[in-house]
């Protein structure tokens, strides 16, 4: 019973960072309809980044929110740069372009930083009250941010007008812009908000599985399964799945199919939702005209 | 827009039998450089053209589901590794003959891209992408996966040993693959070129332009899409198994998720739906490496990126789209001239 609780804490604290990078995901397919390929590897960019300015003595949390800032700057940067001249172009072009990114970030980051494994501090280990039996330090922190994240993103989407302003560029750019919304800027903040999620997902996932440019690969794998079991249009959606999926993972990884098989669960994952119910558990049935 | 048009025109000034005579020097001399490229080349070299050769069969097979076809495709090196162990598992633990083991690989990887397109082809471009995208990721911990180990070899995969020229022929053992993987090639090429000039190959891409007049023309879009699938797999399937002989060695980590990038940078690159773009694609993926390793080992995923970037937004056809112009442009000039 012990081991099950401790697989189940363990399965929700993944979990929850399976759901913020799912919310980057998320926030830009409303956006664009496009599933951003690269998102594990910006993520993964934005850690080193953060590692860096540890490493040069900056107190972790100031290096956090420097982090989100330089993440959120980035991707406003790539969305005017690579994003914006393909409006027009067919999916595979984007779907290229995407890989292109996924490719670039990944070998920089190893150019950069190097190929070596690094440990990532975790600013929860050491907490006093965060002690229990069940469920280290960072697990029960992950969990926190991430409910912090989803709250403070609620507030955000819910009651200001800008969120509001982002959400109607989601629904409908045309009419968007016909009531004097700037979609361009709408769209580039997305990317911008996009990216520092994905941040958050990164700097709290390497203390967990440490610092290498590959280390995103198999997390992206488990966002995307959560996005979909969401409903890959739906906020809700992807807490909820990235939740699912974490669980999931940790249970049948330990009971079931033993660990060597675990990124075969977020496949098996992936095309189940995609066969049997394409528009998730959250998410809007899309209804195609012909 | 006139200039294109008085390209395209121009030649046919030219007498017909003198451009007959032209195209098939062209012909003649290229084939003669093909077939005594291997007596010239050190061997290593000619392992290196049986590779491309190789790739360029994957690459056919990419570029018939992904560039005619229309659905996008990330997972495509899951069918090249399942014809690379299928040919090695053949060898080694059945004692098959390396010529029958091509075959069967193929015809594994086809039924399997039929099953595997069945669910998949209901799904729209980006979620395709998605769905196959995982499977090249998880391939490789399917592979080492202990159950499966006493036929994959695990971790450690598979070694084999180079087959030598059958029938006394005096040629080494490199010599006889680049002639074993090119007539492979050739029909690989040729039933592709076959097939794309039937009425099959103008309803894979009238599914890909047009998927609602395809379907109200009559096409029976679901059952070509999972056709192509399948063929796909089934070129696909080949070069793995072809790659394999050559390279003589299968593991797991051979087959990650970048084999599978690899696969759609060398059809960008080549020339998406085109099919001489297979050679050319599968000649920047051998040779392109060897330069940007010597800069850094980070350094190739750098240039593939840059490079896709790069031929998004400047070149869409590929080297092959550049060739045509190129081409079509000296043609012009001669005909104008010999017009003159």
């Amino acid at each position: 019973m012990e081991s099950f609780l401790h697989q189940l804490f363990s399965g929700l604290a993944t979990g929850s960072i399976y759901a913020s990078l799912a919310l980057a995901l998320v926030m830009i397919y409303q956006a664009t309809h496009l599933v951003n390929f690269a998102q594990g590897e910006l993520a993964m960019f934005s850690t080193y980044v953060c590692w860096t300015m540890i490493s040069a003595g900056v107190p972790y949390w100031l290096a956090f929110v420097a982090t989100l800032l330089i993440s959120f700057a980035c991707g406003v940067l790539l969305e005017r740069a690579v994003i914006r001249p393909l409006r027009h172009a067919p999916v595979l072009s984007v779907v290229i372009v995407f890989i292109a990114l996924l490719l670039i970030f990944n070998s920089l980051a190893g150019f950069l930083f190097g190929q070596d494994i690094q440990s990532f501090p975790s600013p929860f280990a050491s907490l006093e009250p965060l002690q229990s039996p069940f469920v280290s330090a960072h697990q029960i922190g992950v969990m926190l941010v991430t409910l912090m994240l989803v709250l403070v993103l609620f507030v955000f989407f819910r009651f200001t007008s800008l969120g509001l302003a982002l959400r109607a560029v989601a629904v409908n750019p045309e009419s968007s812009r016909l009531v004097g919304i700037r979609v361009g800027s709408m769209l580039a903040l997305g990317w911008g908000l996009s990216s520092a999620i994905g941040a958050i997902a990164g700097m709290m996932i390497a203390p967990i599985v440490f610092l290498e440019p590959n280390m995103m690969a198999g997390v992206q794998l488990y966002a995307f399964a959560a996005a979909l079991v969401g409903g890959i249009d739906s906020p809700a959606g992807a807490v909820v799945g990235g939740l699912l999926v974490g669980v999931l993972e940790n249970l049948v990884g330990a009971y079931l199919i033993g660990t060597e098989l675990k990124l075969s669960v977020a496949l098996a994952a992936i095309v189940l939702v995609l066969v049997v119910k394409p528009s998730g558990l959250l998410g809007k049935t899309i209804v195609k005209r012909v | 827009m006139s200039e294109p048009y008085t390209a395209m025109a121009v030649p046919s000034h030219l007498p017909l039998a003198r451009r007959a005579a032209l195209s098939s020097a062209l012909w003649l001399g290229g084939a003669a450089l093909v077939a005594l490229a291997p007596f010239v080349l050190e061997d290593y070299s000619v392992f290196q053209l049986t590779l491309v050769m190789a790739t360029a069969i994957a690459l056919l097979g990419l570029n018939l589901l992904t560039g005619f076809n229309g659905p996008i495709s990330l997972g495509h090196g899951a069918f090249f590794a399942l014809g690379a162990y299928t040919q090695a598992i053949l060898m080694d633990k059945l004692g098959l003959s390396y010529t029958l083991g091509v075959p069967l690989a193929g015809l594994l990887c086809l039924g399997f891209g039929v099953l595997f397109g069945l669910p998949a082809l209901r799904l729209d471009g980006l979620y395709l992408a998605l769905a196959t995208f995982a499977l090249a990721v998880s391939l490789p911990q399917l592979l080492k996966y202990r159950h499966l180990a006493p036929w994959t070899g695990g971790v450690q995969g598979i070694t084999l040993s180079k087959p030598a020229a059958p029938f006394g022929l005096a040629l080494t053992p490199d010599q006889w693959l680049y002639f074993f993987t090119l007539f492979w090639l050739l029909l690989a090429f040729l039933s592709a070129r076959r097939l794309l000039r039937s009425h099959v190959g103008r309803a894979l891409v009238a599914i890909r332009d047009q998927p609602i007049a395809a379907l109200a023309l009559g096409v029976d879009v679901p059952r070509y899409k999972t056709l192509t699938f399948g063929v796909s797999a089934l070129y696909t399937g080949i070069a793995g198994a072809l790659s394999t002989i050559a390279v003589q060695f299968v593991a797991p980590d051979s087959f990650s998720v970048l084999l599978s990038i690899d696969l759609l940078v060398g059809i960008v690159v080549g020339g998406i739906a085109s099919l001489s773009g297979a050679l050319y694609g599968a000649m920047f993926l051998r040779f392109v490496p060897m330069l940007t390793d010597q800069l850094s080992k980070t350094a190739t995923g750098a240039v593939y990126g840059v490079v896709l970037i790069g031929f998004v937004y400047a070149l869409p056809l590929g080297i092959a789209g550049f060739v045509t112009r190129i081409t079509a442009r000296l043609r012009a000039t001669v005909a104008r001239r010999g017009h003159d």
